[in-house]
């Protein structure tokens, strides 16, 4: 089975004037759908950019990236837009939500711009539907300034999940969220990647990378390490161990 | 589409304090369009009526060559029509249903123990009927009365009103002019004002052999007034007459003529030339207001895209391609200017009833302003909403995504 993700001795240099900073220097990788993907490293590892590039935000500098058997590199601007529209969702570390704008009409954004249009009932059931998805449908009129951290993470995953896309990419996106918070969205990850989404996610966190299959690591623009997660976390024992822990410090 | 309207207005919302007073160029601008056209509407369409007033297909013979002192200079300088010119006239220009000579003079009129100084127009019997004078009551005078210099007179409104009270029908009175006793035999219907806004009411027509020979000695006419049968022959005539002064008047191709024939039509456009001054500088500062507004749309809808290039990225990085943020941009600058401009109408609805109110302008708002106004500021709200929306546009999705 072809991967839906193949990179191939993909390089990215950023050029500021004179200065040449080379954020990736080559990178072959090849995910399969289904999988789900930790990409770890040290800060300026090159991460992000690698991200930007399989999210069809951004193109490689030389070398090349397949999506779903598609080279993104030949492809124009409007062209992208349509990709990331039809086959990828994305996860911010900051969320991202439009404020005063409740969590429904954000889930509805990437819809807005399906083509061809989708009729206004289409959009509602299908916004809907993603809130469920993630828990959250009794929050549908609410603003993200009236919603937790959390909870606003999870309307931006039923945002990225609303088109039913191939790919799930995420950059960080526990990095702004308690470690209680993190377990449940680690929770929502892993269950739609048991619905058969593949799902690719940076962070800093060991911990967090645990409840991923597949754990890749980068140092200066280059992977290093590529292996599967040896001990995998599932997030609802993970949660009654924490909470378990945390009722221990109280009652000391 | 609705999606992006309901952005809009939300944006706009957002800073409703801000959205305001970016709108406020736009709302001077337009209210300025608005009040301006419709002043020069309103005028226009006073000096038509006034025009149309003085009688149909019109022409009026001026002694004087015009195009030398402009038209006011020319007006019954060297006196050059006579009696003979009449008489010629009368009998060989073909096409004409009336035509009267014209002297004036200002006298003392006296009635009873009421005075006043009034303008006598000497003329033919014809008059009243060539300049669409109405009669309130009585009747015009004859052309016995022409031929005999009888002392007999019609007054208008105004001057009746002095001599005899608000109201009071002259007709059969006597007055005084000159110590000459003049019968009233019929009081003119009211005219009101002229287009250079001089009442046509404070007036006494009387047969011009009566007011040559008893009050003025003029010899000579300073005018002749002509109504042709339709409008179709006024060129025609005006060549008849033209040539048959230069032959009465010895005129040999090398020299000007002593006489002027003006119609209707160039009085009326004579009379707009002020008015269409009026508008060019009242349009030249809408026109500036209206730039002005522009640039502040710009300006604010620049600050606009900076605050929102996270949200641009966000959009960008589901799938908006650069036309649909340029299309939300560009509905949100549209809108700005067209809510602006419909303030404006609103403005200029309630600012042109007050000018006419208060200052006596005569204003008339025309539908084809209001929808020109409109249009101009749909207009506006796309050229300088364009530059933002497309700077907009064009944004690259990670350094927006990323922008703090
Ligand atoms: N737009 C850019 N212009 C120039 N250099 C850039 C740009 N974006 C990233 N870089 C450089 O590329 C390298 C890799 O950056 P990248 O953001 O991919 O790192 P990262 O692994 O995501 O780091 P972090 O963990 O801190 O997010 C860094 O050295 C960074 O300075
Ligand atoms: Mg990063």
């Amino acid at each position: 089975m072809p991967a839906i993700i193949q990179l191939e001795d993909y390089c990215r240099t950023y050029r500021n004037g004179s200065l040449e900073v080379h954020a990736v220097r080559g990178v072959s990788l090849a995910i399969h759908a289904g999988e789900f993907v930790a990409v770890m490293g040290a800060s300026g590892s090159g991460k992000s950019t690698m991200m930007n590039t399989i999210g069809c935000l951004d193109r490689p500098t030389s070398g090349r990236y397949l999506l779903d058997g598609v080279d993104v590199g030949a492809l124009n601007r409007d062209e992208l837009a349509d990709l990331r529209n039809r086959k990828l969702g994305f996860v911010f570390q900051g969320f991202n939500l439009l404020a005063r704008t409740s969590a429904l009409e954000n889930v509805e954004l990437p819809i807005l711009y399906c083509r061809p249009a989708v009729p206004v009932r289409e959009q509602v059931r299908r916004a809907l539907a993603a809130l469920e998805l993630v828990g959250l449908s009794d929050r549908a009129d609410h603003y993200p300034n009236q919603l937790s951290g959390g909870q606003q993470q999870r309307v931006a995953i039923a945002r990225a999940l609303v088109n039913e896309p191939r790919v799930l990419l995420a950059d960080e996106p526990t990095g702004n969220l308690d470690s209680r918070t993190s377990i449940e969205v680690m929770g929502v990850f892993q269950a739609l990647n048991d619905r058969g989404i593949t799902v690719v996610m940076v962070t800093h966190e060991l911990d967090i990378a645990s409840f991923a299959k597949r754990k890749v690591v980068m140092r200066d623009g280059l992977i290093r390490t590529d292996e599967p997660v040896s001990h995998r976390l599932h997030a609802p024992e993970a949660l009654a161990k924490l909470e378990a822990e945390q009722k221990s410090v109280h009652l000391d | 589409m609705l999606a992006i309207l309901k952005t809009a207005l939300r944006a706009i919302r957002r800073n409703i304090l801000r959205s305001f007073l970016t709108m406020l160029g736009i709302i001077v601008g337009i209210a300025a369009v608005i009040v301006g056209v419709s002043m020069g509407t309103g005028a226009k369409a006073e000096v038509d009526k006034q025009i149309a007033s003085m009688g149909n297909n019109l022409l009026i013979v001026f002694s004087g060559n015009m195009s030398r002192g402009g038209v006011r200079g020319g007006f019954g300088m060297q006196p050059s029509l006579t009696e003979r010119d009449y008489e010629a006239l009368r009998r060989e220009v073909s096409g004409v249903v009336g035509v009267s000579p014209e002297v004036r003079t200002t006298v003392h009129v006296a009635a009873g123990n009421q005075n006043s100084s009034v303008g006598v127009w000497g003329v033919s019997a014809d008059f009243a009927e060539i300049r669409s004078w109405r009669f309130q009551s009585g009747e015009n005078f004859t052309e016995v009365d022409v031929r005999t210099a009888n002392k007999v007179c019609v007054i208008g409104k105004t001057t009746a009103a002095t001599l005899f009270g608000e109201g009071a029908d002259p007709v059969g009175q006597i007055i005084r002019i000159k110590n000459a006793p003049f019968t009233v035999v019929g009081w003119l219907a009211a005219k009101g004002a002229n287009a250079f806004g001089q009442d046509q009411d404070d007036v006494i027509l009387m047969p011009y052999t009566s007011a040559m020979k008893r009050l003025s000695g003029d010899t000579k006419f300073r005018a002749f007034s002509l109504a042709t049968e339709s409008a179709e022959v006024m060129g025609d005539v005006t060549n008849q007459i033209a040539t048959l002064l230069r032959q009465l008047h010895q005129i040999t191709p090398d020299k000007e003529d002593d006489f002027s024939i003006r119609s209707q039509q160039e009085m009326s456009d004579f009379a707009n030339a002020n008015n269409r001054i009026m508008t060019i500088l009242i349009g030249a500062f809408a026109g500036i207001s209206l730039v002005v507004g522009g640039i502040g749309i710009m300006n604010i809808m620049l600050v606009s895209v900076t605050e929102r290039t996270r949200e641009i990225g966000t959009r960008l990085a589901v799938g908006a391609r650069a036309r649909d943020v340029l299309r939300q941009f560009l509905t949100e600058a549209v809108l700005l200017s067209v809510v602006g401009g419909a303030l404006g109408i609103a403005a200029g609805y309630w600012l042109a009833p007050l000018l006419t109110k208060f200052a006596g302008f005569p204003t008339l708002i025309s539908n084809a302003s209001v929808v020109l106004a409109f249009s101009v500021s749909a207009v506006i709200g796309i050229v300088f909403g364009f530059f933002p929306a497309l700077k907009a546009a064009n944004l690259d999705p990670i350094d927006a995504l990323r922008y703090e």
